[in-house]
């Protein structure tokens, strides 16, 4: 059958593009746990180079920033975010088209563009580059993503559920409590996850944003990858790696199905 | 129980229901009816105070609650819809009114208990809406509304989304229900049918006005103007030369042979030629071109194996004077 | 609730003042003139912008173009196929197939580019690889080229090309397949025919998506790339952190930004334009 040797033929293409786009990523960190220090040839396992980045005062450093920038600018960026999505949800602006552009265009525009406006704001404003400038940063960034995850979610919910509440003697607040908040919150949390991760993982605005004392983890390991090849970079990336495969995993499972429906029999 | 008076909606220049006065009494099933656009849903989510009026007041058991939120009135609605909460089971979705009214606990579990019972939901209390049949969703959109014991219960197109046979049964049992617990209904769908089973009173509605407001008989039988008539089910009009429109539902036509009458009944207005028998069941619809006119008129003729109307027949069409509706033209 | 309307005002105050201004002082720099020392003098002048059309910038952005084109390319080459077996995967093996292809497209692209720095430099995997096989003696010159910069780029924009394709593929009636092979179509014609003119609309957002991640990208030809292998991005960075000229650099990311945002709106002006023309984009 002609028909099974293409799906035989697809499935190799299929599988060849999966191995391009993992190989490299396994092979960093295989290589996490090799003994050499400069070698590719593989002399044998080890654990050590994990343990010396847990004594490194910079990488412990690097951590504590990336952490504390990822929280703030994720708290921050996520009320933000949310009370903007609902109330775009539930009123009629004018200047519409504005208000979607001022939301829209800091996620269609180069990463560089806005990094380095953001270089100049701060110099011309004479904010020091440090751990603020990244945090204000980082939530700039951030929450026209918490808006639009939000806003999905909200445009997927029955506009009469609040009407529903309202005529059940729920005031608005109660309303919002009981009714609109829990449905939206695996939408909120979805939201929070995506900041976190795009905060934790930003590179490029950092890089322009950041201070002397303020280099997070990925502007450390640009640091470390400029001078010199070193396994503790490919250990530091494996755990990165690692965090943020399971944060996806997390906001699929959140942002996939509250309850499971089942077939319904009468 | 509600009056409303010279109430009036418009979006903007949009004028959606021009100044009306309405009354609803107590216990009372009353239906608006009307094609979809025609302001009829409007004017329930007035009463409910989920839409503002642009003008007028809204009266609820002789209290004025025109500027009352919708959490501030004794009226309770079943959503189009249902609107069910989809993170609530059953029965949370039912003691969210009573919860949201501070009723004290036992007596929430005491009214819960018995919306249950009458919805006969006790063994899906646990379920979640998306997990039931629209039939089921809908029992508890009842139940929901009722177990507040409100003044009126509106319900707009509660069984739209249902398929025939359902509705036909859901039909009977909502209006026992109503009957039973003797609370006012208020009632909103575009469909005929279910308007003249269920209602105690119908107001017709088109384009944001009352075009009539009878008993469902007095609807059907007496329609009050040409829309009405239309709306309500298929209609013949004659011109008979009185400067009136004279209006005969088809059921009231009876057909006759041209020739060899037996004469044992009024003498037959028009003459005409059967173009075509359609086979209803219990009754054959007949389509007949009156002669000397391009008219098509068509009646109801009950089955009967004696007589059998067949097509390019020439036929006489007679009625009884008393089931004639005179309109103005 | 009156008052909730300006919920929405926090929202646009700080993306006024941390995206708007910014950008918006960056217009005015670009227009503005700069002492020996780096100090910048507003003095209004298109010194900037005249400069951008000197040779050594423009065959920059020449370059810029090219590698996005051919990163385009090649993804559309490698991501089509893998969208198409996603797509025709049973309902419940589609989402983790997706999942599989998103998850290399969250991790860092810094990482990312470092992974393929392992396996491409002189002493890397690949290198080691081919010695141990005998294929080679010397180590070969792998990294540090245009080619080891494309090899990134395709590697680090793959899953944006696949996301809109599957998609669009998807959305496909597979009714209209039936319906070709019932009319005589072979499956190499039903393809042209029918599946690659309806997912049209995905390959050009994915297109899109792809192209002008490229044309803003540094990281990948700043790590992996030679001295001659700078980009646009490479040249922005370069003006504003070790140049210190504010003014050029600000004039050469206001045309990177123009560019981008111009190719979006030609995008979906086309998408909006096939909708109502009742042809595929």
């Amino acid at each position: 059958m002609p028909k099974t040797w293409r799906n035989h033929a697809l499935l190799a293409y299929a599988l060849a593009i999966l191995a391009f786009l993992y190989l490299p990523l396994m092979i960093l960190a295989l290589y996490s746990f090799n003994e050499s220090r400069i070698n590719a040839v593989w002399s044998g396992f080890t654990v050590n180079w994990y343990a010396s980045l847990f004594n490194n005062r910079r990488v412990l450093e690097a951590l504590t920033n990336s952490l504390v920038v990822a929280c703030i600018s994720t708290v921050v960026s996520t009320v933000l975010g949310t009370t903007g999505a609902m109330a775009l949800n539930r009123y009629k602006y004018r200047f519409k088209a504005a208000i979607n552009g001022l939301l829209y265009l800091p996620i269609l525009i180069p990463e560089i563009v806005m990094g380095l406006s953001l270089l100049v704001l701060f110099s011309q404003t004479a904010i020091p580059l440090g751990k603020v400038s990244l945090i204000l940063a980082h939530i700039t960034f951030c929450v026209s993503f918490v808006v639009i995850t939000v806003n999905s979610r909200l445009e997927g919910m029955e506009a009469e559920l609040e009407a529903a509440a309202a005529d059940l003697y729920a005031t608005p607040l109660q309303t919002f409590r009981y009714v609109t908040l829990p449905l939206a919150m695996p939408g909120i949390i979805a939201g929070a996850l995506i900041a976190f991760t795009l905060s934790i993982d930003d590179f490029v605005i950092s890089f322009f944003v950041a201070g002397p004392n303020s280099t997070t983890l990925p502007l450390y390991i640009y640091a470390m990858v400029k001078r010199g090849i070193s396994p503790e970079i490919n250990a530091l990336s494996t755990l990165m790696m690692l965090t943020t495969v399971l944060l996806i995993i997390l906001a699929h499972l959140l942002q996939g199905s509250p309850k499971k429906a089942s077939p319904a029999d009468e | 129980m509600i009056r409303l008076e010279g109430i009036s909606k418009r979006f903007g220049d949009q004028v959606i229901i021009p100044p009306t006065d309405l009354t609803v009494n107590e216990g009372e099933f009353l239906t608006l009816l009307g094609p979809s656009g025609c302001g009829k849903t409007t004017l329930l989510r007035m009463i409910a105070g989920l839409e503002t009026p642009s003008s007028g007041k809204i009266f609820l058991a002789d209290k004025e609650v025109t500027d009352l939120p919708p959490y501030r009135r004794d009226v309770n609605m079943v959503f189009q819809h249902y609107a069910l909460f989809p993170h609530m089971t059953v029965e949370e979705n039912i003691r969210f009114g009573l919860k949201m009214k501070k009723v004290d606990l036992q007596e929430q579990d005491k009214r819960v208990e018995q919306v249950l019972a009458m919805t006969r939901l006790q063994d899906l209390r646990h379920r979640y809406p998306k997990q039931m049949s629209g039939g089921q969703q809908q029992r508890v959109a009842i139940a929901r509304a009722l177990v507040n014991n409100p003044k009126v219960v509106l319900l707009d197109e509660p069984l739209g989304a249902l398929d025939y046979q359902l509705r036909k049964n859901l039909q009977l049992e909502l209006a026992d229900l109503q009957y039973d617990l003797g609370i006012t209904f208020v009632y909103v769908t575009h469909d005929r049918e279910e308007a003249l089973t269920m209602s105690d009173r119908i107001i017709v509605m088109n384009k944001g006005l009352i075009e009539q407001d009878g008993r469902p008989g007095e609807i059907y039988h007496r329609p009050g103007n040409e829309f009405v008539a239309k709306f309500i089910g298929e209609t013949n009009f004659f011109d008979l030369g009185d400067g009136l429109t004279t209006l005969l539902r088809p059921e009231k036509l009876n057909l006759c042979p041209e020739e060899g009458d037996d004469g044992a009944h009024p003498a037959p207005h028009f003459f005409g030629t059967i173009t075509d028998v359609v086979f209803y069941g219990t009754i054959d619809k007949v389509f007949v071109d009156l002669d000397g006119s391009k008219q098509e008129v068509v009646a109801y003729q009950y089955f009967d194996d004696a007589r059998k109307w067949r097509m390019d027949e020439r036929v006489g069409i007679w009625w009884y004077p008393q089931d004639e509706v005179k309109l103005s033209k | 609730m009156k008052n909730g309307k300006f919920l929405i005002a926090p929202l646009l105050l700080w993306l006024g003042i941390f995206f708007a201004i910014p950008l918006l002082i960056v217009v005015v720099v670009s227009f503005a003139g700069r002492t020996p020392y780096g100090q910048v003098i507003f003095n209004w002048t298109l010194e900037n912008y005249v400069r951008f059309f000197e040779p050594l910038y423009l065959s920059i952005f020449a370059d810029t173009l090219w590698v996005a084109v051919l990163t385009t390319v090649f993804t559309i080459i490698l991501g089509y196929p893998l969208a198409y077996y996603i797509a025709q995967l049973p309902k419940k093996w589609q989402q983790p197939g997706l999942i599989l292809v998103m998850i290399p497209f969250w991790i860092n692209f810094l990482i990312r580019s470092f992974a393929w720095v392992i396996i491409l430099r002189s002493q890397g995997v690949l290198n080691t690889l081919l010695i141990k096989l005998g294929f080679i003696t010397a180590p070969l010159q792998l990294l540090y080229n245009d080619t080891a910069v494309m090899v990134g780029m395709v590697y680090s924009l793959l899953p944006f090309m696949v996301l809109p394709i599957y998609v669009s593929l998807e959305q496909l009636d597979r009714r209209l397949l039936e319906a070709a092979y019932d009319l005589g179509a072979t499956p190499f014609t039903a393809f042209r025919k029918i599946t690659l003119p309806l997912t049209l609309s995905g390959i050009s957002e994915g297109t899109i998506l792809v192209f002008i991640s490229s044309l803003g990208m540094f990281i990948v030809p700043e790590i992996m790339g030679g001295a001659k292998a700078a980009l646009v991005g490479n040249l922005i960075q370069n003006q504003f952190l070790s140049a210190r000229n504010w003014p050029f650099g600000s004039a050469l990311s206001i045309v990177l930004a123009i560019l981008s945002l111009v190719l979006i709106t030609i995008y979906y002006k086309a998408l909006a334009a096939g909708k109502g023309g009742g042809k595929d984009a």
